[in-house]
């Protein structure tokens, strides 16, 4: 996984709530066996017209946004379908960066297990990130992990919660199973005392 | 100290507890489907791991499977390429695998009950966000990404935090025709769609134990549409009656053992709650989605809502969102609006209690002919054996609709099955998402009952006032 400590980059505005992983990326491309090249697909069915056309409405069609890296987003973004398809798409866009008033529970978790900085602010932070990245190419904002600090494009600084262990482990791009692969010995120890406390499951 | 029913399950599990409450927890089920494990299998393949324990892992493809004649093979190239990946990484993998000729085939939440597989206080887990389903038993059962399903083969955990405890009681007893579908939907429009984000939901009260297992699968599997990744209801007796003699549940001594355990297996008095909600069964209607969040319900009785009543400024901009995609006018009755397709199925309603139900109502009659076509599509291999066996697809079939072979078929339109531009249906699914069974396709979601009334008129009726 690749690490993340600080990024900086343009901001895309994404003010719709409840965005569903159905809408991040649609069924037919769930059909792939990679995890890569997700990108053109991401929101494909708001970012293209039905023969495949870009919409110019659309904002990451917007010359602005076509480089964006940090997506500021509605609440309750990446529910439904836990789909990791969407973080890859997202990622393959070149996101690294997701800020939102809340997530899905999935959703949230697998932008971690791609190296994808998922922060949750409060509404009112939110939309003052939000309205920063409606001025385009020039809303350009760093996310530093480390220090747990969003420094706007007016120098104005947010700073955010996140657990310490998926902090731990996005600052060190360290996977998760190696990490469980350490504890082998506990793993081994549970199953023997439950191979006679619950020998029917 | 008092425990809910999650914090049982979830103790019984730790195997490892970090100082900053990060646990490691063991899995005692895994189901797979084809469509988000192949990078799991692919990663564990670049790094030369095993699968920990195929013995607590059953394999089944779902997802794309046509729902048509199987027998001459998959004609959608990418689908097939899916399924076949599937197969081969069972096979390489010593994980046992239901193929898509295999009568016990099916929709993965609809197998692992049907096998016995499912069991109460096991941890189930798979990639798919309507693993919630199995929490009818008493499991704590929940969807995960493709990374956690290599995880979990890898090493038969996954990494947890505890979460929330949030009960919904229901009380009091059902009106007749209203059913577990119009249950959960109440709940989802009473708690929105984010309700139970980081909680794990327990059902309880009268109406929930009053609940055929089915109808308990219906009202868990929806529990992540209310945000909830888990949802669960304490096992009892009628949760035993259909584990017993599965292939899969434990036999003789083991069943005893087993039983002694479940039988502890429910809320303490006094125990604690983060967030509780109560609803009154006697007071619910049928219910309707009007839009494209399954938290856009509204009664049979009522209309298609109005957003200049709305007013906080997101919810209304998502609200004319919604009504312009579903091309609905706000005070529209319900059951003035007309329908293109049904479809009748899917993780929620595709079980026998669902079929019954349908063909209870639809029998000696006709589907409306206003409609496109009325589609009735299995849960499983085992359930269109029974439907047959009992005569139920002649019923189906007398009435127009198309008896299809198992899967997830419309649910979510990876297969063939999917609507048209603009093509409305009323659905037994889970989500009226935009595009989920088609592009542009316009879904309303309801129960069985609801369904089956409106392949027969063309349009929703209230079922509690229909006379045939």
């Amino acid at each position: 996984m690749q690490k993340f400590n600080q990024l900086t980059g343009v901001a895309a505005p994404f003010p719709l709530r409840n965005v569903d992983t159905d809408m991040i990326i649609p069924k037919q491309f769930l059909k792939t066996i990679k995890r890569t090249g997700l990108g053109k697909a991401l929101f494909f069915e708001m970012r293209y017209d039905q023969a495949g056309n870009e919409l110019a409405d659309f904002v990451l069609n917007k010359p602005a946004y076509r480089n964006a890296e940090i997506l500021i987003a509605g609440e309750n973004f990446g529910c439904g379908s836990s789909r990791e398809h969407a973080p890859w798409a997202l990622l393959d866009f070149g996101f690294r960066c997701v800020i939102a008033p809340d997530f899905a529970d999935i959703f949230y978790n697998n932008c971690f297990q791609n190296g994808i900085l998922a922060i949750k602010l409060p509404q009112e932070q939110v939309d003052k990130l939000m309205d920063d990245a409606s001025r385009g190419a020039n809303a350009t904002v760093t996310v530093d992990l480390e220090t747990q600090e969003i420094r706007g494009p007016d120098g104005g600084v947010i700073r955010f919660e996140i657990d310490p262990f998926r902090k731990h482990c996005l600052l060190n791009g360290l996977d998760n199973i190696g990490l469980t692969l350490e504890k082998e010995k506990a793993i081994k120890d549970f199953e023997a005392r439950d191979a006679s406390a619950r020998p029917w499951a | 100290m008092a425990k809910t029913l999650y914090d049982k399950i979830f103790d019984d599990h730790v195997v490892d507890r970090q100082a900053d409450g990060t646990c490691l927890l063991y899995i005692d089920r895994h189901l797979v489907h084809e469509v988000t494990s192949p990078q799991a299998f692919e990663g564990l393949r670049m790094s030369g791991r095993k699968v920990r324990a195929p013995e607590k892992t059953l394999a089944v493809v779902d997802h794309n499977v046509p729902t048509t004649d199987r027998t001459k093979g998959i004609a959608d190239e990418d689908s097939r390429i899916q399924v076949e990946t599937l197969a081969a990484n069972a096979r390489d993998f010593g994980v046992e695998y239901f193929h898509e000729r295999d009568k016990r085939q099916g929709i993965v939440h609809v197998v692992g009950p049907e096998q016995g597989f499912t069991l109460p206080g096991t941890t189930i887990v798979c990639g798919d966000s309507h693993t919630s389903t199995h929490g009818a038993f008493g499991a704590l059962a929940h969807g995960i990404g493709t990374s956690e399903v290599e995880h979990v083969l890898a090493t038969q955990t996954l990494v947890q935090k505890k979460a929330k405890n949030m009960r919904v009681t229901v009380d009091g007893k059902l009106p007749p025709h209203v059913t577990s579908k119009d249950i959960i939907l109440a709940i989802i429009g009473e708690i929105g769609t984010a309700g139970g984000t980081g909680s794990v939901i327990e059902y309880a009260g009268q109406a929930i134990r009053d609940l055929s297992m089915e109808g308990r699968m219906t009202v868990c599997n929806m529990s992540i549409e209310g945000g909830a990744r888990a949802g669960m209801i304490a096992p009892d007796e009628k949760t035993y009656a259909f584990i017993k003699g599965r292939p899969k549940a434990p036999k003789g001594q083991a069943w005893d053992m087993a039983l002694k355990y479940w039988e502890t297996l429910y809320t303490d008095e006094g125990a604690h709650f983060d967030h509780e909600v109560r609803l009154d069964a006697a007071k619910l209607p049928p219910i309707v989605s009007w839009g494209t969040s399954p938290e856009d319900v509204v009664s049979i009785a009522g209309v298609v809502p109005n957003p200049a009543e709305v007013s906080d400024e997101n919810k209304r901009a998502s609200m004319v969102r919604a009504l312009d995609y579903m091309g609905l006018t706000p005070g529209t009755k319900m059951t003035d609006i007309p329908l293109d397709v049904v479809w009748i199925g899917s993780c929620t309603n595709g079980r026998m209690e669902d079929l019954r139900e349908v063909a209870r109502i639809v029998e000696g009659k006709s589907i409306s002919d206003r409609l496109a076509y009325a589609m009735i599509v299995p849960g499983s291999g085992l359930v269109k054996e029974q439907a047959e066996a009992e005569g139920l697809d002649k019923i189906f079939t007398a009435a127009g609709f198309e008896w299809r072979e198992p899967g997830c078929s419309m649910c979510l339109g990876m297969n063939p099955d999917q609507l048209k531009p603009g093509q409305r249906c009323a659905s037994t699914s889970n989500r009226n998402f935009e595009g989920r069974q088609g592009y542009k396709g316009r879904t309303h979601l309801v129960s069985p009952a609801m369904a089956a009334v409106a392949a027969i008129t063309g349009h929703f009726v209230d079922i509690r006032n229909w006379q045939a």
